[in-house]
């Protein structure tokens, strides 16, 4: 049922870039009527833009070797264009809606390093085929699968020190930076300590000091504790 | 305009551990605001010497000790009679028992106590607890787990939050995040009926608490920030079977707007203005969500409900006045009939929601005693309301504003400010008040005895960039790149006491993060609040004096309720669990490296994370002889 998208996600496209309510609407309700849901529709393996799922994503506490190498992902190392591309693309599939610029809100924030369906291109490519059971629609079939691509990379960019540390100001997502063959080369490949948010340092003085109290340097740092388990080494 | 100096600066903001991005902004300087004397406004001078305001006994019955449903009663004062706890006792106030929820997101509702029995409802999955208040430590009676779709939870714009529920002939009625309205059997905790009105995969949510009253159960749905057309039903209390639907945009069908409908205001009259106010069709996916707070009105058999922002945010791509969002209407309780409306912000450019609570009283106007509602909208103003005909009789700000300067009482419009309007392709800076408003959903209380409302409410404004969104089901539909950050002073938050008839402040005290829980004054004049970094406090209903206040284990947004136990003494109940729009960088999936999160709430939240940590529990505290 949810093939018919397939043939009409060019059409989208051009009425998206439009922003044609009338369009939108059409191309909407027939998205609507595919469930985002997982477990309904057509499974990804029977949609054209996507051989094949990746094996083993979802088991829990191992290191590397968490899925088996995926060749449609080598190109998308260390490749400017792709993140590019899936930036924009992240805001023109609503996206940014749900995660802001990587700081998350309604869905889950994608800087932190923390990784419930695993870190890799491979994996952050069968989530947004498949979509997860807390809200994060099904992409797969609906949307090309090189823009899938292109997105996974952004995504994973997000959480790249280099990405962050381009933007001093408050939306760091904005300046992404390329994702190095090397985050994706081991699974339990972490960002340095030093990128854990400063929860511990010390509140001083009575109310109102918000902005003083933010400005301790790193020596105290707690690790982050939000890490998945599947994803993460010890820090 | 990136240099490589400051690529220099951001390479060793990597190794200080991004202080700066979680920096909370400067306040808005004092000068960009305008002074409230300039641009309130009312119809006629102060008559205070006509009568004393307070509710109807029809609208406020005299108090039996329970709390059946969140507001108290149906003019929503929020006031409790009861006088054992007084300001000079206050201070030995401890806690008798407390109870873990078992979930730790933002929690909204306000216990509610009907026949010795404590009701809780929490925020996803909406777990419902009865405790048995006749026993030590007041143990479970039953729970009830409605299990509510997963997936609601991504569609929630603002945290998974619930406002709680009512106790009415024997049911106890709440709804649930995916979209249902249910009704438990007091005493077995089992489902009499439940009702699916919500559909998540258009984005649809129910956060709301029901209105119960007259036999019917009164319900709207959330989704302004996923292009979600809202509605307003009515439900049997007895089957739950649909009586009426009243949607928030559309043809005049659809909004129930037919023969009895008279809106005060020239700009409110005409033919299908839910859908000529819009773009073609941007009307289907234009908002107008009833999230908020409902009235029924006993003495004139009406009941009010506001409704919520246009979608998208970004107000390019939806020209016009967006009727029926962001104002309020008056039904018949029968048919749903429309029968008045008023737009607080015709073409809202900054979320300003208009579903905030109605407080309705009898008060002294124009030299005679009126039947009023009082309004305290997300835009800053406060909002007198003649009940028969929609009339604004007096609009006044209670918080720092900029966007609006003054309501203009001819035509019942907002003078909008052309400096703070927002645009594509333009950070607009320094809009008082922010997106959540001067104040959010958290409802204010009355005291007839003081002649105050009590306004907890927030100082924030924001920058605003809009952007270009498409409608894609079921994702969000906002197309704005916000930045809040503290209004002028640098307190996030007021508790302001408001005389209605003066429209002026008897007093003000100030909260370093906004306040996002309701109040309850008591008859013996102790004002109850909690703030979110996790202070339950007890003021001076007269003075604003603080009197007590005990530190709970997460920041408190809810409604804290005032009620006899089975020993005839006096208890004052509040849930603890930080969350919500303003708490989500504490208990929701967020980073506050990224400002703009939580639709730019993070921006000015960073800091809240050092104060307390996200939990869940029920706090009752009561004086110490027991």
């Amino acid at each position: 049922m949810c093939l018919r998208f397939h043939s009409i996600s060019r059409t989208r496209r051009t009425a998206v870039s439009r922003a044609s309510v009338g369009a939108a609407l059409l191309v909407t309700a027939l998205l609507a009527g595919c469930n985002h849901g997982p477990g309904h529709g057509a499974t990804p393996a029977e949609q054209p833009d996507h051989f094949g799922v990746v094996e083993s994503a979802l088991t829990p506490g191992v290191g590397k070797s968490l899925v088996s190498e995926d060749p449609r992902a080598a190109q998308y190392y260390d490749n400017p264009d792709a993140v590019a591309a899936g930036a924009r693309l992240f805001a023109q599939y609503n996206c940014n809606g749900c995660h802001s610029s990587g700081g998350g809100g309604m869905g889950p924030d994608l800087m932190d390093g923390g990784w419930i369906y695993g870190s890799r291109l491979a994996q952050i490519h069968q989530t947004l085929v498949e979509g997860r059971p807390n809200g994060m629609p099904a992409w797969g079939g609906k949307i090309p699968d090189q823009e899938l691509w292109q997105l996974a990379t952004y995504v994973r960019s997000l959480s790249l020190p280099a990405t962050i540390a381009a933007e001093a100001d408050d939306t760091p997502g904005q300046r992404p930076a390329v994702v190095p063959r090397a985050a994706d080369e081991d699974a339990g490949w972490t960002p340095p300590a030093s990128t854990t948010n400063d929860y511990g340092s010390t509140i001083e003085g009575s109310a109102y000091q918000g902005r003083a109290a933010s400005t301790s340097s790193g020596t105290d740092q707690p690790p982050k504790s939000n890490a998945a388990p599947n994803s993460k080494g010890p820090t | 305009m990136r240099t490589p100096l400051h690529l220099a600066l951001a390479s060793m903001a990597l190794y200080a551990g991004f202080a700066a991005a979680q920096t909370v902004p400067a306040p808005v300087p004092e000068s960009e605001v305008f002074s409230p004397e300039q641009i309130g406004h009312a119809l006629a001078p102060p008559t205070p010497q006509v009568g004393h305001t307070a509710p109807s006994a029809a609208n406020a019955p005299p108090d039996d000790g329970q709390w059946t449903m969140p507001a108290k009663n149906y003019a929503q004062t929020r006031y409790s009679e009861l006088t054992e706890i007084t300001p000079q006792n206050v201070a030995a106030l401890t806690p008798q028992f407390t109870f873990a929820l078992g979930v730790i997101k933002g929690e909204e509702a306000a216990p509610i106590v009907a026949d010795n029995t404590m009701y809780i409802v929490t925020a996803y999955p909406n777990y419902v607890y009865a405790l048995d208040l006749t026993k030590p430590g007041a143990p479970m009676k039953w729970r009830f787990a409605p299990s509510p779709a997963p997936a609601s939870q991504g569609i929630a714009c603002c945290d998974v939050v619930n406002r709680g529920g009512s106790v009415d002939h024997g049911k106890y009625i709440f709804n649930t995040l995916d979209g249902q309205t249910i009704a438990l059997d007091v005493k077995t905790g089992k489902a009499v009926w439940r009702t699916q009105l919500g559909n998540i995969a258009i984005g649809e949510t129910i956060t709301m608490a029901p209105l119960v009253a007259d036999g019917k159960v009164y319900v709207g749905n959330s989704g302004g920030e996923m292009g979600v057309r809202g509605w307003f039903v009515a439900l049997d209390e007895n089957t739950g079977k649909l009586l009426w639907k009243a949607y928030g945009t559309g043809p005049d069908k659809d909004v129930l707007i037919g023969p009895e409908f008279k809106p005060h205001y020239p700009s409110d009259q005409g033919k299908d203005l839910g859908v000529s106010s819009w773009p073609p069709q941007a009307w289907m996916i234009g908002g107008g969500n009833m999230w908020g707070w409902a009235n029924y009105d006993a003495e004139l058999h009406t009941v009010y409900h506001g409704t919520g922002n246009p979608g998208p945010w970004n107000q390019e791509q939806r020209p016009g006045d967006n009727k029926w969002t962001t104002g309020i209407f008056a039904r018949d309780p029968n048919s749903g009939a429309a029968r008045w409306y008023y737009q607080y912000s015709p073409h809202d450019e900054h979320d300003y929601d208009g579903i905030n609570e109605q407080l309705l009283l009898d008060m002294p106007f124009d030299g005679k005693m009126q039947k009023v509602l009082i309004h305290i909208d997300r835009n800053g103003y406060i909002y007198v309301i003649e009940r028969n005909t929609g009339t604004v009789l007096s609009a006044d700000p209670f918080g720092p504003v900029n966007s609006i300067q003054g309501i203009d009482l001819q035509t019942g419009r907002p003078n909008m400010n052309p400096a703070k309007s927002t645009r594509v392709g333009q950070t607009v800076t320094n809009i008082c008040p922010t997106a959540s408003g001067a104040k959010d959903w958290n409802p204010s209380s009355f005291s007839p005895k003081t002649g105050l409302l009590y306004i907890g409410h927030e100082n924030m404004c924001m920058d605003w960039e809009d952007v270009q969104v498409n409608y894609i089901a079921g994702t969000p539909y906002v197309g704005a790149l916000v930045h809040m950050k503290p209004g002028p002073g640098g307190n996030r938050g007021e508790m302001t006491a408001w005389d209605p008839v003066a429209r002026k402040p008897a007093w003000q005290t100030k909260e370093n993060f906004p306040i996002w829980s309701s109040s309850v004054v008591t008859a013996s004049d102790v004002l109850f609040y909690g703030t979110m970094d996790g202070w339950f406090k007890a003021l001076n209903a007269r003075t604003g004096e603080l009197l007590w206040r005990f530190k709970v284990d997460s920041g408190i947004i809810s409604q804290p309720v005032s009620y006899k136990g089975p020993d005839g003494h006096q208890y004052i109940a509040v849930l603890s669990g930080v969350g919500g729009w303003s708490g989500a960088v504490v208990s929701g999936p967020v980073d506050p490296r990224d400002g703009s999160a939580a639709l730019g709430m993070v921006a000015a939240m960073s800091d809240l994370p050092k104060y307390t940590t996200a939990g869940g529990t029920l706090y009752v505290f009561a004086l110490p002889q027991h």
